[in-house]
């Protein structure tokens, strides 16, 4: 019965002390990939080429995405306001939406998905193949040659998809309200500049997609670093990468919220 | 591929970021609500202020001249008092009556002024002691219920 009882307690123990051990181990990371980043702003061409991989390139379903997400909001928002005869602040309801939340939100997802887990697996295979090993035989360090120029594009990348996120959506709530049901161009627009507020709106969206950013490189980068030297260790790294990245972003989205937007 | 093409779509990537947030700021988002005019403040007390907000506007005419800078209570007369930044262009005779307003039937609320005809004009921090509270819905529909109430019952009941 004893021994019954230890085994229960135990196993419920050792999923906590392994999840301490990595948040620690996650944490000492983010502080040695900042204490390391001065090579990536010495040498900013490295810096310059991650951005490429994981800004440039994750353009095109960012800008598609965005543009849809914003149609469908001006559908349904449509579809919603007219009841209470108030389709006039459509375009209140679909830039408020994009600015404050889904820009950031959704192009973080999507950010996480497409470029977090391309970073996780290229550093989990630099691993696997010894790479990084032979980096730090040449006494070249792997965390600022190769983390932290990743670490530092995705920071960097992440705020300017989520502004093309927002703008493209904008438009697209545009082009179905405006043009294609035939909303009045002009209060479209300008209800919307009465409404939408550059520091409260478009700078806490430009804050949280910042926050979105620095979680998803850490998450991507750790994981890649810490993944198992194995093809299933690498290929479970970049699932944890996006499970959660996607599950933080949600998290801080509703703490960041909660601190921004309490209603004046 | 060579450093050259990296440093083009990079530079490309972040003007693109750059005018998507041009475009944020200058189309979607009103500049000028960040008040860089400059303003003067006065205040002015009410019994009940209903649902107004710090940062609403302030209108005079329909015309925005100012936004509700803070609110908080007179904690010996028990009045709400409103400080009201006004913009500098805008002068208000000393008699300017200010009142409690909403837009539609269901919008916001903001203070509407209404200049008087003194000759000395409003300056910093002087009150406006000419004020109408905000319309109470709750109030006005059981004022209207008791005074239906009230001339009911002599012709519901004839006399016996």
């Amino acid at each position: 019965m004893l021994d019954w009882l230890e085994k229960r307690v135990r196993r419920l123990g050792e999923p906590v002390v392994n999840t301490m051990e990595k948040l620690g181990f996650g944490f000492r990371f983010l502080m040695a990939v900042l204490w390391h980043s001065g090579t990536s702003f010495r040498r900013p061409g490295l810096v310059i080429r991650e951005v490429f991989f994981t800004g440039v390139l994750s353009l095109v379903i960012i800008l598609v995405s965005g543009l849809f997400v914003g149609m469908v909001l001006g559908l349904q928002g449509y579809d919603t306001l007219v009841r209470f005869g108030a389709s006039e602040a459509l375009g209140v309801l679909v830039s408020l939406s994009l600015l404050r939340e889904l820009g950031p939100v959704v192009a973080g997802l999507l950010f996480a998905s497409r470029a977090g887990s391309a970073i996780t697996a290229e550093i989990g295979m630099m691993k696997a193949t010894e790479q990084l090993a032979a980096m730090e035989m040449m006494a070249v360090n792997p965390v600022a040659r190769v983390v932290a120029p990743r670490f530092w594009a995705g920071v960097l990348s992440m705020p300017i998809l989520a502004a093309l996120f927002s703008a493209m959506g904008i438009l697209g709530g545009y082009v179905v309200g405006v043009v294609l049901i035939g909303v009045d161009a002009g209060t479209f627009w300008s209800q919307m500049q009465a409404q939408v507020d550059l520091f409260n709106d478009v700078g806490n969206g430009l804050v949280k997609s910042v926050v979105f950013g620095v979680a998803v490189s850490i998450i991507a980068v750790f994981e890649g670093f810490d993944a198992p030297p194995t093809a299933e260790g690498v290929s479970g790294a970049t699932t944890r990468t996006v499970v959660t990245s996607s599950l933080v972003i949600l998290g801080l989205d509703f703490i960041l919220t909660a601190f921004m937007f309490r209603g004046i | 591929m060579n450093r050259r093409v990296y440093d083009f779509w990079v530079g490309l990537f972040v003007i693109l970021g750059v005018a998507a947030l041009a475009f944020l700021a200058l189309r979607v988002s009103n500049v000028s609500n960040g008040g860089t005019k400059p303003t003067y403040r006065v205040t002015a007390a009410f019994d009940n202020i209903g649902g107004l907000k710090a940062r609403a506007p302030i209108k005079s005419a329909g015309v925005l001249v100012g936004r509700v800078a803070g609110i908080h209570l007179d904690s010996t007369t028990y009045r709400a008092v409103v400080d009201l930044d006004i913009e500098q262009g805008y002068q208000f005779s000393r008699d300017t009556s200010a009142e409690i307003l909403t837009s539609g039937i269901l919008g916001d609320q903001y203070i509407g002024l209404e200049a008087g005809g003194d000759e000395t004009m409003l300056k910093s921090g002087d009150r406006i002691t000419l004020t109408s509270s905000a319309v109470v819905l709750e109030k006005l529909i059981s004022q209207f219920m008791f005074s239906k109430a009230a001339e009911n019952p002599s012709q519901a009941q004839p006399a016996p």
